[in-house]
């Protein structure tokens, strides 16, 4: 029976293995902190030091508009451009058996044998939204592999627990013909966290309707944002069309990004949310550990209130 | 209080077109609780061990009709093997003769699943298969580290 090394030792031998690029490494490393299994505590520093160098782009939009797809149209332009490329991408976890099909890979897998991909299928676990806290770590383990872009794809519009915008430097909604009006562009929330729509599928008729209900629903609001103009674009991931304008737009806003400063605002609330979700699951952790008889017993005699013993439990030894 | 999920590649191998059988069995396994990874048809054996690496699964199960079961389920087991994922419980599947099973079962296939088997049999083997993993991971961490 091998012995156990230290969790310090075993981590700074994985991480190095992960900073050159070997995909059983980085796969490993996924599976640790996005099971938060034993081990996954001493990765976090130094996969959180190799962080913060690549583009990180999101992909947001209703089940079947045709985010996969376009996914892999646009990992071919990048690989063309010698970018290597990370994938992360959400599908729902059943909330009655918490199971789930992760189909992604149905659309992406002509990339499964370049070495400059890696791809990897995460369930949303309890999140419709999609992102919950894992996909801070999960991001950093791609990000030490050190990839040039990071996609991610969630589910639906990525507002959740976490949202999209809080996760990634560039944001982009796939929508589809057949999607509604500019209200449900509304009420879906995309036209405040979208740089770019991509209308998908444009080789259907109704294509015309779907980016007059994009343009509308932009046109009610403020047109620029940090110096950017939300851009529309139609595309079809399915013969490739509009593939290569929507790369470029993509490549603008990244360099927008660097020349107005709010690639450093968007990077700072990235750092934010991460440290509050960490921050909170670290509270609740000892704090509920610290209930004891002792408080409901109180609770019980009428002498506090929870309110009143929750916050002295945050703070003291009670 | 660890729960480690239970991932699980179906893949098609082979050039055979039709996968309903196979997503039937990633419907029944998604129901079951798992997390099912599907591929789609014809991939080769390398697509499917560097999916096997990249998503980090404790299980592949190939499922073919067409027939090249014999070299396409070994080839698949070696390339396993070599990218070190000796630990990964390969299974088969489809319209394999009986007679074809011991053979590949020596050659690293684990359990072989014919035509007509219930999903509910291939279910109750996974669960068994993954009960048993997580009781020896319990007993002995150590010996658990499928790819440490
Ligand atoms: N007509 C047409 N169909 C497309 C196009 N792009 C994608 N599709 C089809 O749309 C369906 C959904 O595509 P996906 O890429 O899986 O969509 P998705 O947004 O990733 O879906 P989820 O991950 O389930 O939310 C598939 O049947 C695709 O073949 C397109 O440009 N034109
Ligand atoms: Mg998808």
């Amino acid at each position: 029976m091998a012995r156990r090394r230290k969790p310090a030792a075993a981590a700074a031998d994985l991480v190095s293995r992960i900073e050159r690029g070997e995909p059983g490494a980085i796969a490993r490393a996924l599976s640790l902190v996005t099971d938060e299994s034993e081990g996954y505590e001493a990765l976090l520093g130094p996969l959180f030091r190799r962080s913060g160098r690549s583009h990180k782009i999101g992909f947001c939009g209703a089940p079947g508009s045709g985010k996969s797809s376009l996914i892999n149209r646009l990992v071919t332009c990048f690989r063309k451009a010698g970018d290597t490329v990370g994938i992360l991408a959400v599908d729902p976890t059943s909330p009655f058996t918490g199971g789930a099909f992760l189909g992604d890979r149905l659309r992406i897998q002509e990339h499964s044998l370049d070495e400059g991909v890696f791809m990897r299928s995460l369930a949303s676990r309890g999140m419709v939204g999609g992102l919950n806290a894992a996909i801070f770590p999960a991001l950093h383990v791609l990000e030490a592999a050190g990839f040039d872009r990071i996609l991610v794809e969630t589910v639906g519009t990525g507002q959740d627990e976490v949202d999209i915008v809080e996760v990634v430097d560039t944001v982009v909604c796939v929508t589809a013909p057949y999607q509604g009006d500019e209200f449900q562009a509304m009420k879906a929330g995309t036209t405040e966290i979208a740089d770019l729509f991509v209308v998908n599928k444009a080789d259907l008729q109704e294509v015309d309707r779907a980016l007059g209900a994009i343009r509308d629903a932009l046109s009610l609001g403020p047109e620029v944002r940090a110096g950017w103009q939300v851009r529309v674009v139609p595309a079809a991931a399915a013969t490739g069309q509009g593939v290569a304008e929507a790369a470029a737009i993509i490549d603008e806003h990244r360099a927008s990004l660097k020349a107005t400063g709010e690639g450093e605002r968007r990077r700072r609330r990235q750092l934010r949310k991460e440290l509050s979700l960490l921050v909170a699951s670290l509270i609740a952790r000892n704090t509920l550990e610290r209930i004891g008889e002792r408080h409901i017993d109180a609770l019980l005699a009428g002498t506090t209130d929870p309110l009143t013993l929750g916050r002295a439990l945050l703070t003291e030894e009670i | 209080m660890v729960k480690k999920t239970r991932r699980i590649l179906i893949a098609k191998p082979g050039l055979d077109g039709h996968d309903r059988g196979a997503k039937v069995l990633v419907r029944s396994l998604r129901d079951a609780g798992f997390e099912v990874i599907y591929t789609g048809i014809r991939q080769t054996p390398e697509m499917i061990v560097r999916t096997a690496l990249q998503e980090d699964v404790d299980v592949v199960g190939l499922s073919l009709l067409s027939g090249a079961h014999m070299t396409l389920f070994p080839r698949v087991a070696k390339l396993l093997k070599e990218a070190g994922l000796d630990g990964v419980l390969l299974l088969g599947g489809g319209i394999i003769p009986d007679a074809d099973v011991p053979g590949l079962k020596k050659q690293g296939v684990t359990e072989v699943f014919g035509p007509g088997t219930p999903t509910g049999d291939i279910v109750s083997f996974l669960q068994k298969w993954f009960a048993e993993r997580e009781g020896a991971g319990a007993a002995s961490p150590a010996a658990h580290g499928k790819k440490a």
